[in-house]
């Protein structure tokens, strides 16, 4: 069983690039900020590294941070421009008894990062929901197509803090 | 109506009309469609089931609707759902009727300002006969929703519109 500050610095000292691995607290959870392009090779040092062994992928969601600037409409909802959509990573190890929280933020503009689904295999169909409801694409994914949404659902990303309605899908009215 | 209240003129001969006879026929085998979507189901369940014994009224799942006389829309349409309900629909055989099972299928129910999801009444895609509100409606509330559509089909006619 290894405390967050050790395994930090493992992580620190293994990716040593200036600004991919760092920590922060949100609210009463210490989480560690990896950049998207190290996501995958973070996750596999963290399953495969002696000590570490993080087998498990508890939770994996999408997030909009809603920092970005805002745009009052005329219906009074906001549209939002720049800033950062996230991804939470609660991995665990169950044969060590430790658990983290990576956070991936990417562009608002130009969510891209990498799939992890290679390292546990259950984050398959968690990218799928997070690339349905927020809208983050995940590279090297298998099968990255939308899970909850109907396929052909051309509306947006219905979780995104300025996500609006479209009027009709397929000839049905939205609206209520 | 009216059946045995006909004049028996002969032991074993009973004097209706054909249409009363069609009717009277027709409402008491309301074949449904197994098919339930969500909470509602399992209400919907539970009258199928030996205490509330929906096959009192001539009520059996089919599972084929194309052998079904009536589709209980049991729960919450999603639009992905809709084109699906749609489709069963289409392929159930004339005289088909259309019982809507509770608040959901109504109108969107809880879903109905922020549900991204929902289709706001399934009557935007298939016409419906009967609406049961409720959410759930108790078996109760759906044993009256079927006595509603045998109500309509006894009041139905072969020549003149109804």
């Amino acid at each position: 069983m290894k405390s967050f500050e050790e395994i930090l610095e493992l992580l620190k000292s293994n990716f040593s690039g200036e600004n991919d691995i760092s920590s922060s607290k949100e609210g009463t959870e210490d989480i560690i900020n990896v950049s998207p392009s190290l996501i995958k090779e973070v996750s596999k040092f963290l399953a495969s590294t002696e000590g570490l062994e993080f087998d498990s992928l508890i939770l994996l969601s999408g997030v909009d941070d809603e920092n970005g600037e805002k745009v009052k409409q005329e219906d009074e909802s906001n549209d939002i421009t720049g800033g950062t959509l996230s991804v939470y990573y609660h991995i665990e190890s169950v044969k060590l008894v430790h658990k983290l929280i990576l956070k991936v933020s990417v562009e608002r503009e130009n969510p891209v990062t990498t799939s992890v689904s290679s390292v546990w295999g259950c984050a398959n169909w968690h990218e799928r929901e997070a690339f349905d409801m927020i809208g983050i694409i995940f590279n090297e994914h298998p099968d990255l197509k939308r899970i909850l949404m109907p396929y052909d659902w051309e509306g947006g990303y219905p979780l995104r803090k300025d996500y609006r309605n479209p009027e009709f899908y397929n000839g049905m009215k939205v609206p209520y | 109506m009216g059946f045995l209240d006909k004049e028996f003129t002969q032991d074993n001969i009973v004097v209706t009309n054909l249409e009363a006879l069609l009717n009277w026929a027709r409402l008491s085998s309301i074949w449904q469609t197994t098919f339930g979507i969500a909470c509602c189901a399992i209400e919907m369940m539970a009258t199928s089931a030996s205490h509330y014994d929906f096959d009192r009224f001539g009520v059996i799942p089919r599972p084929s609707p194309r052998q079904a006389d009536v589709i209980i829309i049991s729960g919450t349409v999603t639009f992905k759902m809709a084109t699906r309900i749609k489709r069963i629909y289409e392929q159930m055989p004339e005289p088909k009727f259309v019982i809507s099972m509770g608040s959901c299928s109504n109108c969107g129910g809880p879903y109905w300002e922020h549900g991204y999801h929902v289709l706001k009444g399934v009557d935007r895609v298939i016409p419906v006969d009967v609406y049961v509100p409720g959410c759930p409606p108790r078996p109760e509330a759906l044993l009256e929703g079927l006595l509603k559509l045998q109500e309509k089909i006894r009041n139905e006619s072969m020549i003149k519109s109804a």
